[in-house]
C-alpha cells in the first residue's frame, strides 16, 4: 500500500499524515506509570514515617544524655536515667563479627564450589533447591536448631555469645551462598574462554577472571546477611539472649572472656525495652533512641561495604 | 621473542605423553578409512613431518549423543594459514574449538576419531589440556579484554604459566608483533576497556602471542569489526605467518580467499529422520583451487552464491 502513494501528492500526503499522526493518548500506557510510581511512592512514605516516628521517640534521650545512654544498663528500677545500650551494641559488634568470620567464607567458598566445580547434575540441583528453600525458613526455627545444638547439648547448658553469633551465621549462610552464586553465574564466559585460551588452569580463571568480577556482587550479599544478622531478635530469644538484668562488665568491648558468657544484642534490648513502654515513658524514648543507635550502626557497616564495592567496581572496569 | 620451534621431543615431554618408545604415530585404535573422500584427494605438495602440525583424521565432535560435525580430515601445514569457512551451523568453530581443546569447557562434548598435534593424540588421557591451549592459543569471536590494564592483559598469559621476570620486554614485544604498540605505549596502565574494537581484538592477539605458541586459533576475529579494522587484522596474519601457524574460521569468503593458503569448506547434512543437522567436511585443499576450481559440486555452489 505504501508504494502504490508514493509518487502521488495531496491526497497521498494526507493518507501518510492520517496515518503517522498521534491519535488520542496512550491510556493504557499513562495508567501503567502512575501504579508503578504509586508502589515506589508508598513504599517510601511507610520508611520515612517509621523514621520520622523513632526520631521523634528518641530524641530526647540522644540529645540530652548521650554520654549516659551509652553507658548505662539494661534495666532501672529507680529511675529511668539510668538505662543504656553498650551491652546490646557490644553484643550485636560480637555477632556481626561472627557473621564475617563463619558465614561469609563458609557461604561464599560453597557458592565457587556450587557454580564452578559441581558436576551439572540432580544432587547438585537438589543442593541448590535446598539452599533456596533455606533462606526463606523463619529465623525462629534457626533459633531452635541453636537452641538445641549450641545451648542444650553443650555441657556449660548456658547461653553465650557464641551460641547466639553461631546461630545467626548460619541463619544467614543460605543468603550469602545464593548471591554468591549469582555473582559468580553472572561473569561473562568471554573472561573465562579468554583466560582459558592463554593457558590458564580452572584456579588461575577462578583467581584471577571470576573473583575479581564477582567481588561487588558477592560484597552486596555479605551486606545484606549482615544486616539481617545484626537485626535478628526472634533466633537470640530462644538462644536465651538476656532480656533482663546482666551484670555489668568490667571487660571491655574487645575482651575476649565475654564469649562464654550470657550476653544480649541490640534487637533484644530493644523488644525489652518496647515491651515496658506502657509502664514508663522513659522505655519507649530509650527504645527509639536505642533504634536510632542500632540503625546508625547498620548503615555505617553498610557503607564500608559500598565503599568497597564500588572500589572493586572501578578496578574491573 | 624469536618462535624457535620446539623439538618433537620437547613437545612430547610438554604434552606429558612421551614415554620413551612412545612416538608420533602413536595415535588411537580407529580404523583409518583408505578412502579420506574428495577432501584429501593428492594434495599439491606433499607435506613433511616436520611441517605437519595437526593432523585431523575422521574426526567427529558430539554434544551429548548429538554428532555436531563429522569425518572431518584435515592436515595443518606449519607456517600456513588455514581457513575454515562454510553456512552457519556447520560446525567450523566447533572444530576449531577441538584442536585446543576448548571444547573440553563443555561438559557434554566429547570427539572420536584422532586429532594429532606434531603425532600425539591430543585427546590422549595424559595430555594436560593447559599446556595445549599455551601451545596453540585463541582469539575469539568477539574482543574479549580483561577488566585490567593494557599490560595485564598482555602480561596475563605470561603471568599464570609463573614468569615473573622479562615481563615489560614480553608486552612490549607482543603489541609490536600485534601492530598495537605504537597507538598503546603511552597508556599501558589505562584499562583495556576503553580501547576501540579494532585495538581490543588487536590486544587479543597480543594476549595470545604473549605465551610464544605455535598455533594461533582465530574464530571469526574481525565479524564485530569494521571493514578497516579488518583490513588491519588480515595485514597482521600475513605479517606473523612466517612465526606462526594460523587457523581461522570466517564467515567472510573474501576474508578467506585473501589470507589463506588452504581453505576447507564445511557444509551441513540434514538429517531427515531426526531432523538434525551434522557439518561435514566437503573439500580442503589449496585456497586458489578451492576458490576457483573447487572439485565438489556443493562447493562451487557456495562460494559462487548459490546457496548458504
Amino acid at each position: 500500500m505504501a508504494m502504490a502513494t508514493i509518487g502521488n501528492s495531496g491526497a497521498a500526503e494526507r493518507r501518510v499524515e492520517d496515518e503517522i499522526f498521534r491519535r488520542g493518548r496512550d491510556l493504557r500506557g499513562s495508567g501503567f506509570r502512575t501504579m508503578l510510581f504509586a508502589a515506589l511512592a508508598i513504599s517510601i512514605l511507610f520508611l520515612v514515617v517509621l523514621l520520622i516516628q523513632v526520631f521523634v521517640d528518641g530524641w530526647p534521650v540522644l540529645d540530652e544524655r548521650f554520654g549516659d545512654f551509652w553507658s548505662g544498663t539494661l534495666r532501672s528500677r529507680s529511675s529511668d536515667d539510668k538505662l543504656g545500650i553498650s551491652q546490646g551494641m557490644i553484643g550485636s559488634f560480637w555477632i556481626a563479627v561472627f557473621v564475617a568470620v563463619i558465614a561469609f567464607p563458609l557461604g561464599i567458598a560453597a557458592a565457587i564450589y556450587l557454580e564452578e566445580y559441581a558436576p551439572d547434575n540432580i544432587v547438585t540441583k537438589t543442593i541448590d533447591i535446598a539452599i533456596r528453600n533455606l533462606a526463606g525458613v523463619p529465623s525462629v526455627v534457626y533459633g531452635l536448631l541453636g537452641l538445641f545444638l549450641f545451648v542444650q547439648t553443650r555441657e556449660l547448658k548456658d547461653s553465650t555469645l557464641y551460641a547466639g553469633g553461631i546461630t545467626l551465621a548460619i541463619l544467614v549462610l543460605p543468603i550469602v551462598v545464593i548471591t554468591a552464586a549469582e555473582a559468580i553465574r553472572a561473569v561473562p564466559s568471554s573472561l573465562r574462554q579468554g583466560a582459558y585460551g592463554v593457558g590458564a588452569t580452572k584456579w588461575d580463571v577462578i583467581r584471577t577472571q571470576i573473583l575479581p568480577f564477582a567481588a561487588p556482587g558477592v560484597l552486596t550479599g555479605t551486606l545484606l546477611a549482615l544486616s539481617r544478622a545484626v537485626g535478628e531478635a526472634a533466633p537470640l530469644i530462644l538462644v536465651g539472649a538476656i532480656t533482663g538484668r546482666l551484670a555489668p562488665r568490667d571487660g571491655s568491648f574487645l575482651s575476649l572472656e565475654q564469649f562464654s558468657d550470657r550476653f544480649t544484642a541490640m534487637p533484644i534490648v530493644i523488644v525489652g525495652w518496647v515491651q515496658e513502654s506502657g509502664r514508663d515513658a522513659g522505655f519507649s524514648a530509650a527504645a527509639g533512641a536505642a533504634i536510632v543507635v542500632l540503625l546508625a550502626f547498620v548503615i555505617s557497616m553498610n557503607s564500608v561495604a559500598v565503599v568497597l564495592r564500588n572500589y572493586f567496581e572501578k578496578k574491573r572496569g | 621473542m624469536v618462535n624457535t620451534k620446539p623439538s618433537d621431543e620437547e613437545i612430547l615431554k610438554g604434552l606429558g605423553v612421551l614415554d620413551d618408545e612412545e612416538q608420533s604415530d602413536s595415535g588411537p585404535d580407529v580404523a583409518f578409512s583408505v578412502d579420506r573422500g574428495p577432501s584429501d584427494e593428492p594434495l599439491p605438495e606433499e607435506v613433511s613431518d616436520e611441517d605437519l602440525v595437526f593432523d585431523a583424521s575422521e574426526l567427529s565432535v558430539f554434544y551429548g549423543d548429538f554428532r555436531a560435525v563429522r569425518d572431518v580430515n584435515l592436515r595443518v601445514r606449519r607456517n600456513e594459514i588455514t581457513a575454515l569457512i562454510g553456512p552457519s551451523g556447520c560446525g567450523k568453530s566447533t572444530v576449531l574449538r577441538s584442536f585446543n581443546r576448548m571444547n573440553d569447557l563443555i561438559p557434554s562434548a566429547r570427539v572420536a576419531g584422532s586429532l594429532l598435534y606434531r603425532g600425539v593424540d591430543l585427546y590422549d588421557p595424559r595430555v594436560d589440556p593447559v599446556e595445549v591451549r599455551r601451545r596453540v592459543g585463541m582469539v575469539f569471536q568477539k574482543p574479549n579484554p580483561f577488566p585490567k590494564s593494557v599490560y595485564d592483559n598482555v602480561a596475563y598469559g605470561p603471568r599464570v604459566a609463573g614468569r615473573k621476570k622479562g615481563l615489560d620486554d614480553v608486552v612490549e614485544n607482543s603489541l609490536k608483533k600485534a601492530a598495537l604498540w605504537d597507538e598503546v605505549k603511552d597508556r599501558l596502565q589505562d584499562s583495556a576497556i576503553g580501547l576501540s574494537g579494532g585495538q581490543q581484538q588487536r590486544l587479543s592477539i597480543a594476549r595470545a602471542i604473549a605465551v610464544d605458541p605455535e598455533v594461533l586459533l582465530m574464530d571469526e576475529p574481525c565479524s564485530a569489526l569494521d571493514p578497516i579494522a579488518t583490513a588491519r587484522i588480515e595485514e597482521l596474519m600475513a605479517e606473523i605467518k612466517s612465526e606462526y601457524t594460523i587457523m581461522i574460521v570466517t564467515h567472510n569468503m573474501q576474508q578467506a580467499a585473501r589470507v589463506s593458503d588452504r581453505t576447507a569448506f564445511f557444509s551441513v547434512e540434514l538429517d531427515e529422520s531426526n531432523d538434525r543437522r551434522t557439518g561435514v567436511l566437503v573439500e580442503y585443499t589449496t585456497t586458489e583451487k578451492l576458490f576457483s576450481n573447487p572439485d565438489d559440486e556443493r562447493t562451487e555452489n557456495y562460494i559462487t552464491g548459490r546457496f548458504g
